[in-house]
């Protein structure tokens, strides 16, 4: 019997332990740690932060799941790494603290075959002076829907600025990145126009301000270098198609954005071109950077090994070119595809927990010399299709041997769809709905926008709201392990 | 135009493109959502198995 542990339980985990389960069946065993005991629908924390949803419509508890699935749950939080065992015993195995199940702050050995390290992000609200408060936790200045909980929190902020615009009490909110490095502008991107789209229902959207902050060098970056779309015949930037967005509904933007700084009701950035400034708000929704969740690695002997697997960011080091050199070398093939640790056979890295290559963005740093652009995205569709062909790959190993073929799948060859959705009604909301194919852009194959703009596009309509509500339903249907969720794409 | 007026509010504004009535029509018109909803669904589903 062989195990399998995944270390994490969000999309790309849960993603590569259900499917690993299911092919592997009760013969080998495969183990989540994770330190959460709610799986979160991430997409829709967006609706949680402006209250057209609950807290409790996206997120279930992981136990019943992973008992239902025979996987061995622990909730947890993985501390370190022995990829070669101990002095007197060379079974590979990682250290855990127990988070719940009754057993929280006590510590266990857990050995393993094979290990998929899906961690996420560690969201780090203290890179930025003030966005954090000072213990890795967010501070008290601004809020976040990163989580269900943050979510929830940042509603109950809205409600009061809402409800001063109504007394009469002209509010101004801004929403967007809080550090020249962070990614998923998506999220924020889709959670202002929910904002706007919440203060016009309520009457108040005369009385507030909205602005945009971000560390795009231009709107429609995405993290993404931006994209290219077939609309009415001509192909187009995703910049005009984001910028137009943001001028019909009366939001202004800052852009080249490095948040250097968060004070009670003021934000201090620092632009591209150098220049410094100070806007002010009365609420403030600002994403945090990511960085590694702070594994640490150790070899045989006890020596530490971190930088040996993992990058200087935190994330893990996998089958990537890290040598690319500049931006004009940069290339598709860059891009992992089997997602295995070069060092350490029997370990992967899935979603964000891998390091990507380098940007996808073009770099861009101020005249200061203070690196200000985005970071490359691997959320959503390809950080579940890239769990479930490292789950592949396992299986195929433990069946097979070890020199079973991996399974593939790299972001210069997925697509990925992003749906931005304001409004929850079935004929009042409105959506943003884009597709890239593929992520990372192949100028090789595809020369002048680096990607087929047959599936590159973009729309604004109810089509794209309709999408959004079936995604929602049809995710959670899915990591429920309810009847056919293996024939759901990611 | 009402929907014209965004242009002026703004230097940012007056530099992109604001959708027409016409465009804001065809965006909740049931019948050509239902449409769209259609080749949407049709594009993602190849965006998707392409990806696998």
């Amino acid at each position: 019997m062989a195990r399998l542990v995944v270390m994490g339980g969000g999309v790309s985990g849960h993603t590569a332990a259900t499917f690993a389960k299911k092919w592997l069946g009760k013969e080998h065993e495969v183990v989540v740690v994770t330190p959460n005991s709610q799986w979160n629908w991430i997409p829709s924390n967006i609706w949680v932060g402006v209250g057209e949803m609950q807290k409790e419509d996206v997120i279930f508890p992981l136990a019943p799941v992973y008992e239902k699935a025979g996987i061995d749950y622990r909730q947890a939080k993985a501390v370190s790494i022995h990829p070669e065992g101990k002095e007197d015993d060379d079974t590979p195995f990682i250290t855990i603290e127990y988070t719940g199940q009754n057993k929280k702050g006590q510590t266990d050995e857990l050995t393993y075959d094979y290990l998929i390290n899906a961690t996420g992000p560690k969201l780090n609200f203290d890179a930025t002076p003030g966005l954090g408060d000072g213990n890795g936790q967010m501070g008290s200045h601004t809020v976040s829907v990163c989580t269900a909980d943050h979510a929830v929190h940042a509603n109950e902020e809205l409600q009061k600025i809402f409800d001063k615009a109504k007394a009469g009490e002209r509010q101004k909110i801004l929403v967007g990145t809080g550090h020249g490095l962070c990614t998923c502008q998506g999220a924020a991107f889709e959670y202002i126009f929910n904002i706007e789209h919440e203060a016009k229902e309520a009457g108040v959207r005369d009385m507030i301000d909205i602005k945009w902050i971000s560390n795009e060098s231009f709107l429609g970056d995405f993290g993404m270098g931006g994209l290219h779309m077939k609309v009415g015949g001509y192909v187009v930037s995703s910049n005009l198609f984001a910028e137009s967005l943001f001028a019909e509904r009366n939001v202004p933007w800052i852009i080249g954005a490095h948040v250097s700084k968060v004070e009670e009701g003021k934000v201090h950035y620092e632009l591209l071109d150098g220049t410094t400034g100070v806007e002010e708000f009365d609420f403030a929704m600002l994403i945090p950077p990511f960085a590694g969740v702070g594994l640490k690695a150790f070899a045989k002997d006890g020596s530490d090994i971190t930088s040996k697997i993992f990058a200087p960011n935190g994330f893990m080091k996998v089958d990537a070119n890290y040598n690319a050199g500049s931006y004009e070398n940069w290339k598709a093939s860059d891009w992992p595809r089997t997602y295995q640790n070069p060092d350490y056979k029997n370990i992967f890295a899935v979603g964000i927990a891998f390091a990507p290559p380098h940007l996808i963005s073009k770099p861009a740093q101020s005249v200061n010399g203070t690196p200000i652009n985005p970071t490359p995205p691997r959320t959503g569709m390809p950080a579940g299709i890239i769990g479930k062909a490292v789950a592949h790959s396992v299986c195929d190993l433990i069946k097979n041997g070890e020199n079973a073929k991996l399974h593939e799948a790299s972001m210069a060859e997925m697509g990925a769809a992003c749906v931005a959705s304001a409004g929850k009604g079935v004929l009042d909301g409105t959506a943003a709905a884009m597709t890239v194919y593929p992520v990372v852009p192949d100028f090789e194959k595809y020369p002048g926008t680096g990607r087929d703009t047959t599936y590159t596009y973009g729309e604004v309509g109810l089509a794209g709201h309709w999408i959004k509500h079936i995604l929602h339903y049809m995710f959670i249907y899915k990591a429920k392990l309810y009847p056919g969720w293996t024939l759901i794409p990611e | 135009m009402e929907h014209e007026k965004n242009f002026q509010k703004n230097d940012q504004f007056a530099l992109t493109m604001i959708p027409g009535g016409f465009a804001k029509k065809m965006r909740t018109c049931i019948i050509f959502q239902i449409f769209r909803f259609i080749v949407i669904n049709l594009k993602m589903l190849v965006v998707v198995s392409k990806s696998h």
